[in-house]
């Protein structure tokens, strides 16, 4: 590492190349903090013509109205527990299958693996229309289990996949010194094994979680009728109007959809990067 | 905080870096491997069930469909399913506007993977020449827009566009000019905001890779006077070669599939459609014409599409010589 910073140290340019990191993010960074910007400008400074990238007299109107509409809080939690219940259940089944694969031989192992891979790449999105007949023909539409299984199901190769990478990294020797020790094979699994893929897990569920909290279509389609039951996405589009949108409904939705995505990745993000590094590199 | 600090804090993780670094070819067999028995597919069976019975049962009944005439009124049981054949297939192919889709999403994914690899690849160097804080500020506004759920990030970017209240049009003067009204420029909007939300998972990763390269590798490298491109053309590329291949097949599939943007940012595909992608088209066809059969026909052929990059990905990675 200090070799490294001595080799940084006389290559020229390095002011040139932290300035345009700080650029960089701040262009990134806009339109995140243009979002809670607006979200917080009072409704006569987002309908002007000459907007301004600060705003003298903040107002929580917009976020007012977003949770009296009816029903937000619902929503809210709505998205949270299809998401939470994806994420823990996907790590949960994503290990186990992990266990399998990278632990066991056996027959069909590598035709397993391949299909976990083959299967990351289906669109989703193009199975709504079976999934649709599937959830209405098993009465599912318009519950919250019409979302949580197809997600649960997508999210599943991906993490096996990644998890693959963590599960073997744990030494043969620790779990032949478990096995004379008298531990069982569950005990194995569970007690020694799943605290040790836990980095793994941690970065996998990200991925689990954005996919199902940021899901639009599936909203969309299988929750047709009972309203109650809309995730957020669906609240955010209700601020959408033909004549004239409610941008400052929109922006301050959009903050409130944001914020729980935000928080779980300044949660994991430490994890993150290692946790990429060790599943990419495998 | 930093990714720096990252590698270190996380001990399981690092360990899994350093015991990839060299995967052993052959290894012998787990332990367990001798008294296996049904243990592996006892641990499989959960997520063999829910693929089975929401992955590759919907896949089939897609296929199925694909080959139906299947509209509202045979969902509602007015008239009877007949099969079609490859008549679906047939309707799509002489649609003169399924053609144009199809031309317009491969198009407009080449562009977005290629723009999302070319940023988040320079980035990934830019940060590895640069100290702690610059890094930790550009990594965490990288995180910020990979972590905006794609609908809030579509809504956030039209509102920036707006020809009315937007900062972007008063800024570079362009007055009301409306993005969504032109084909191009509606595009090149929704790629913006498609490079926004994707070059951070390029950057991050390929971040990742550049710092597990060995410093002394680099280091030779500098000495013997390559320059900054030299170094990552001859070395860090090649290295880094399994996480490029990674990255690139990942992108290219999230961007194929991209359905939320075109949705939300072009009013569900643009003026007369012109903004169609496959996706968007499928459901179209599917959800508000109630042409189940057509649908279904679009997503075969999608689903054909990414299975072949599925393909020459699986011949990648064996050339690379890697075991399963």
């Amino acid at each position: 590492m200090s070799a490294r910073t001595m080799l940084r140290i006389r290559r020229p340019g390095r002011t040139a190349a932290e300035a345009a990191a700080l650029l960089i993010a701040a262009a990134v960074a806009f339109p995140l903090y243009w979002m809670v910007l607006s979200a917080l400008k009072p409704a006569g400074e987002i309908q002007s013509t000459e907007p301004r990238p600060w705003t003298a007299s903040p107002s929580l109107d917009s976020f007012r109205r977003v949770f009296e509409q009816n029903d937000f809080g619902r929503y809210f939690l709505n998205s949270l527990l299809v998401a939470g219940t994806v994420v823990v259940a996907s790590a949960l089944v994503a290990f186990l299958a992990a266990t399998a694969v990278t632990r066991f031989r056996f027959r069909f192992r590598t035709t397993l693996l391949i299909m976990f891979l083959v299967a990351q790449m289906v669109p989703v999105e193009a199975l709504t229309i079976p999934l649709f007949f599937l959830m209405r023909d098993f009465g599912q539409l318009n519950t919250l289990g019409s979302l949580i299984l197809p997600h649960l199901a997508f999210s599943l190769p991906f993490a096996i996949w990644m998890l693959r990478g963590f599960v073997k990294a744990v030494p043969e020797a620790l779990e032949e010194a478990a096995y004379i020790d008298g531990a069982s094979r569950t005990r194995f699994l569970w007690q020694i094994l799943f605290p040790l893929v836990l980095p793994g897990l941690v970065a996998t569920s990200v991925f689990s979680f954005i996919s199902t909290w940021n899901d639009f279509l599936f909203a969309k389609s299988f929750i047709i009728s009972d309203t109650s039951r809309s995730t957020l996405p669906m609240a955010l589009l209700v601020f959408f109007k033909p004549d004239e949108n409610d941008w400052g409904g929109i922006m301050a939705a959009s903050t409130v959809m944001t914020i729980p995505v935000l928080v779980f990745f300044v949660l994991v993000q430490r994890r993150l990067v290692s946790g990429l590094g060790g599943a990419v590199k495998d | 905080m930093t990714a720096n600090s990252t590698t270190n804090k996380a001990p399981g993780a690092s360990r899994a870096g350093g015991t990839f670094a060299c995967p052993p070819r052959r290894r012998p067999p787990a332990p367990s491997a001798r008294r296996s028995g049904w243990t592996p597919w006892l641990y499989l069976l959960p997520a063999l069930v829910l693929l089975g019975g929401l992955l590759v049962y919907p896949i089939c009944q897609l296929g199925l469909i694909s080959f139906l005439e299947y509209t509202q009124a045979q969902v509602s049981g007015g008239e009877p399913t007949t099969f079609q054949g490859l008549g679906n297939y047939a309707a799509l192919f002489g649609d003169s506007q399924f053609r144009q889709v199809l031309l317009t999403t491969v198009v407009f994914a080449a562009a977005c993977v290629l723009a999302t690899l070319l940023v988040g690849c320079a980035l990934a160097v830019l940060l590895t020449r640069v100290r702690a804080l610059p890094r930790l500020v550009l990594m965490l506004a990288a995180l910020g827009a990979w972590a905006t759920p794609a609908i809030t990030g579509s809504t956030v970017w039209v509102f920036l566009f707006d020809p009315d209240f937007g900062p972007v049009n008063r800024a570079l003067g362009l007055g009301d000019f409306s993005w969504t009204y032109g084909r191009y420029s509606a595009f090149a909007l929704v790629l913006l905001e498609v490079l926004w939300c994707s070059f951070p998972f390029v950057m991050v990763t390929v971040y990742a890779g550049i710092r597990a390269i060995p410093t002394e590798v680099l280091e030779a490298a500098a000495l013997d006077g390559a320059s900054q491109w030299q170094i990552w053309r001859s070395v860090m590329a090649p290295m880094l070669r399994p996480i490029l291949v990674v990255v690139t097949i990942q992108s290219i599939i999230w961007d194929f599939k991209v359905f939320t943007q075109i949705y939300v940012m072009t009013s569900g595909g643009g003026i007369a459609g012109q903004n169609l992608v496959l996706n968007v088209y499928a459901y179209q066809k599917a959800f508000a014409s109630s042409e189940y059969g057509l649908g279904s026909a679009i997503g075969v052929v999608m689903l054909v599409i990414l299975l072949a990059v599925t393909l020459v990905h699986l011949r990648l990675v064996q050339r690379q010589g890697e075991d399963l």
